[in-house]
């Protein structure tokens, strides 16, 4: 069977099943509405440790222990690891996994990192590369500040079409076999560039990325938005979320009846002053590994289809006036193996 | 009185910095450095003098007022040094201002831990 179909999808052909999954949070995920699906919550956003970035690293070892016992696995049995986060050099995810020994491919994809991961772990099981692996991301409100902007203690004000980065951490292991679900499909962004300077406007940035790599999917694998129980892209925003719903409009696709977003679905934006969404690789990664692969365990859906958008821009690169380029990467999760 | 119309002063600037933020795309960085610079215009043209003479603290502890520090200090080194003034007038002006932030800073980067952004 052809497994690459189209012009960006790989069709899986022994779809590997997910074996486990776990989620971490820090204090404003735990006021949100998904509070009651991560794994385990902290109210410290140090996670006991003496720097913020520290944290991250801890809450990345923690997501991943909490994975493979939930898995019944020793860190051993995994043959690799796919991890990225935002901080300069991915240190979030190398020095989280500086002890584990686990095989590691450090990867970068923004906030589209979890479905990165998840895209290269199912390829390699599928493969035969792999007979158990990996994906896992994080990212950490007070990291993302200090690395984008301005670190917090500094004081600034945000604007309204600001996000929240999420400080949670996302684990997904991917194996062979198992009851499910399972990764049928992977659709590999490219970089969208719209033309936007503004980091204070990621949505609006990432949105025509995820609006390519999902149309792409749609066109090659024949499929349209009703085929799907849930589309959820990464963390595109109240504003994000509109644009991506205008261009599909524009193409006569109505994807307005299942799409949602994990920036809006983590947090209470009116009671958690939220502005705009949350943001960040732990949002997709936190929101899919509690709330959404949960869900599909309990038929809530039984056709997802995820796809984290990244904006793949840094704090030097927009200081030199450059716009911000955007990435998308959708899985297509299904409690089903049946391949169409 | 003088605390009322320091009051009114001070909050009508910060109210324009905030419709600023929420109206503009103009990033906080560019705010802030656009009051020093309105400062330096302001006080060049003889608008904020009188200002501050109205307002006090609310006018003077503002970044326009940092503004107006400068181009004060700029204009007496000049009439006292001649050109050297240009350069050592604002820095001397804004000395205490600055040495104040960075001590204050250190204290409080000594005692204290730096905290997470609640809501």
């Amino acid at each position: 069977m052809e497994k690459r179909i189209g012009t960006s999808t790989t069709r899986l052909a022994h779809p590997p099943a997910v074996l486990s999954f776990a989620a971490v949070g820090g204090h404003m995920e735990g006021k949100g509405p998904l509070r009651d699906f991560f794994d385990e919550l902290s109210e410290d956003n140090l996670w006991g440790q003496k720097t913020w970035e520290q944290g991250e690293s801890e809450m990345q070892r923690r997501v991943l222990r909490k994975a493979l016992e939930k898995a019944g696995l020793q860190p051993a049995e995994l043959d690799c690891v796919f991890a990225g986060d935002l901080l300069n050099q991915c240190i979030g995810s190398s020095f989280s996994l500086r002890d584990s020994g686990i095989p590691f491919f450090g990867i970068y994809g923004a906030c589209s990192t979890m479905g990165e991961g998840l895209s290269l772990a199912a390829m390699l099981v599928d493969g035969g590369y792999a007979n158990r692996a990996a994906a896992m991301t994080s990212s950490h409100f007070c990291t993302a500040e200090r690395q984008y902007r301005m670190p917090v203690p500094y004081g600034s004000q945000r604007t309204p079409t600001a996000q929240w980065t999420a400080t949670a951490a996302g684990c997904c292991i991917l194996g062979k076999e198992g009851d499910g679900p399972y990764i049928t499909h992977v659709t590999t962004g490219k970089i969208v560039d719209q033309g936007i300077t503004d980091p204070n406007n990621m949505g609006a940035a990432m949105a025509a990325a995820a609006y390519d790599t999902l149309a792409a999917l749609f066109r090659d694998t024949g499929t349209g938005p009703s085929d799907y129980d849930l589309i959820v892209t990464g963390d595109l925003g109240r504003l994000g979320h509109d644009i991506v719903c205008e261009l599909f409009a524009r193409d006569g696709i109505d994807v307005t009846g299942n799409h949602d977003d994990c920036g809006l679905l983590l947090f209470d934006r009116k009671q958690q002053d939220m502005h705009c969404g949350g943001s960040g690789c732990g949002c997709s990664a936190g929101v899919l590994n509690g709330y959404l692969l949960r869900g599909m365990r309990e038929k809530r859906w039984n056709r997802l289809l995820f796809a984290p958008t990244g904006a793949l821009l840094s704090p030097t690169s927009s200081l030199q006036g450059e716009s911000i380029p955007g990435i998308c990467h959708a899985v297509v999760i299904s409690n089903t193996r049946e391949v169409k | 009185m003088e605390y009322a119309r320091a009051f009114l002063c001070g909050g009508a600037l910060c109210a324009i910095g905030q419709l600023l933020i929420d109206k503009t795309g103009l990033t906080p960085a560019r705010i802030l450095t656009g009051y020093v610079v309105a400062g330096v215009f302001l006080t060049a043209v003889g608008v904020y003098g009188p200002l501050v003479d109205w307002g006090g603290a609310g006018a003077t502890v503002p970044l326009l007022g940092f503004g107006y520090a400068l181009a004060n200090g700029v204009r007496t080194a000049v009439s006292e040094k001649g050109w050297l003034g240009v350069l050592t007038g604002g820095l001397s002006a804004t000395a205490g201002g600055i040495a104040a932030a960075a001590c204050f800073a250190l204290l409080t980067a000594l005692l204290f831990r730096a905290g997470d952004k609640r809501l």
